[in-house]
């Protein structure tokens, strides 16, 4: 099938019936994993994605220590009936580049300086893809982070724009993803340093500069739930224990 | 774990207060290219091949095709499958073994490029629809690592296949023919250290920076692909800076090595 085969847009709304520069709807729970140090579980339209993240702890094995810093490792994994035909398990290409670049929009906030020789491992499965899910896992991720109690500078938030029928489009689902003219997925600082920005498929500069923009536009709003998400389980935890200490975690 | 380069205290100090004075170590310009080789055909076993030079940096692409099975998806398509061998005489820092996750990322931007910007004809490529079409193999080997062989290895690729010849008797297939290319994808990899971005970082200037971003432009000058790559950040502007940059860069060494 072409991307001509397909009409992306009725009466200027998407198939799903959102607008050009609207996001799929989300839901983010903190928490989710008794043995994990942090988790997060988060949907996107059709994604299911969830998060756990152990650590700082022991390196191993241990030459991957860093004397100065702690390593950062980022897992992300695709469950074999989380796409229409079944994905082969284990990783694959596609996963240790997205491994790759998700540790990388994650690293810059992290201050991994504060616990040399240590590691802060970080494990994103994907449970059902529905397009965006390195986005998903991002901000899964980084509300994991912040549940665990690693220290950062800021949240980090996650977002793609895509272009079809020659209109950009915020938060692609399948069938824009697939049949779609390109694909923008970016990771921002809720101050907007960009610390994720990948894009495949086909724009003019114009179009990536409001791909972009759009792209922020998104994270910044996500941004909101994650931390509206992060506010309600310490509120609810404050209100439970009323004047007893609060443990982090449990 | 990634492939790290070690660079001293001393030397980065050198690099940085040379930034400050606004130049580079070897003198070039923040947007200025080492010089740029290409040399074609230089592995008659391959299809296609392309040794490029790019300063001291070196890189060899060969293509290889073979008649297999198309994708259930796309029946009547070739299939691209690009490969990057980041063999250990090329740095010290490279180690035998299955690709880490640098030569994955370099071959699926390599990939990306030449995909994305759509230049293979891949329907040209069907031999028997939904049976037997043609499959392309884009392997790089990277040979000396002087820094930004993504670039080198993207002209490479692009290079390699305009130099492919579809080796079609050999299968009894008919006549061998040209590939047909359809654009011609350029990479152009920017570095930024304290606001100052460079372009084709050399090897030291890649271990001081820790972010980069690749563009990759097609002949119209569009954007078929980018990537940012390391753990800092990005400014907006830096990016649409960076993009003007590559759009001017790409289309002077597309107008130089590969249309004449």
């Amino acid at each position: 099938m072409d991307e001509s085969d397909i009409s992306f847009f009725k009466d200027g709304l998407r198939l799903d019936g959102r607008r050009a520069d609207q996001l799929r709807p989300i839901k983010i729970e903190v928490g989710v994993l008794a043995r994990a140090d942090g988790s997060c579980y988060i949907e996107m339209g059709g994604n299911k994605v969830i998060a756990a993240v152990y650590g700082p702890r022991e390196v191993h094995p241990r030459h991957l220590q860093e004397i100065t810093r702690a390593i950062v490792r980022y897992r992300y994994n695709m469950a074999s009936f989380s796409v229409e035909e079944r994905k082969r398990p284990g990783p694959d290409r596609r996963s240790h580049e997205l491994s790759k670049v998700s540790r990388e929009a994650l690293e810059p906030v992290i201050l991994t300086s504060f616990f040399p020789r240590s590691v802060i491992d970080v494990f994103v499965e994907v449970l059902q893809a529905d397009a965006g899910t390195r986005t998903a896992g991002i901000n899964a991720a980084a509300v994991a982070l912040a549940d665990a109690g690693i220290p950062m500078k800021s949240m980090i938030s996650s977002c793609a724009a895509g272009k079809v029928e020659d209109t950009i489009v915020l938060d692609p689902m399948k069938e824009e993803d697939n049949f779609g003219q390109a694909d923008l997925p970016i990771a921002m600082t809720p101050n907007g340093d960009i610390t994720l920005m990948q894009m495949d498929g086909n724009l003019t500069p114009d179009e990536f500069h409001g791909a972009v923009e759009m792209a922020m536009k998104g994270a910044r709003d996500i941004y909101e739930l994650q931390r509206k998400a992060l506010v309600d389980k310490y509120s609810k935890m404050v209100e439970k224990t009323g004047q007893e200490e609060v443990h982090a975690c449990d | 774990m990634p492939v790290t380069n070690v660079i001293s205290e001393i030397k980065k100090d050198f690099i940085y207060n040379h930034l400050l004075k606004g130049e580079r170590v070897d003198g070039r310009t923040f947007d200025q290219y080492r010089e740029i080789s290409i040399e074609r055909d230089v592995i008659r076993k391959a299809e296609g091949s392309a040794l490029v030079k790019l300063g001291s940096s070196q890189v060899l692409v060969g293509v290889k095709m073979q008649p297999g099975e198309p994708f259930q998806d796309s029946p009547s398509r070739g299939v691209i499958i690009t490969n990057a061998e980041l063999v250990p005489l090329a740095s010290p820092s490279f180690e035998p073994g299955p690709p880490n996750e640098m030569g994955i990322e370099l071959a699926r931007l390599v990939d990306r490029g030449v995909r994305e910007s759509k230049a293979i004809d891949l329907e040209a490529l069907c031999i028997v629809p939904g049976k037997q079409v043609w499959i392309v193999f884009i392997d790089v080997h990277i040979l000396d690592d002087c820094g930004n062989i993504l670039d080198a290895a993207a002209l490479g690729a692009i290079a390699a296949l305009m130099s492919t010849k579809v080796p079609a008797s050999r299968f009894g297939l008919g006549e061998d023919y040209i590939l047909p290319i359809r654009d011609i994808p350029i990479a152009t990899t920017t570095i930024e250290f304290n606001d100052v971005l460079m372009l084709d970082p050399g090897v030291d200037e890649e271990a001081i920076a820790n972010t980069r971003l690749t563009i990759i432009t097609t002949a119209n000058g569009n954007i078929c692909g980018a990537q940012k790559s390391g753990t800092g950040m990005l400014k907006p502007e830096q990016v649409y800076r960076i993009i003007d940059i590559a759009c001017e860069k790409a289309k002077e060494i597309r107008e130089k090595f590969l249309e004449a």
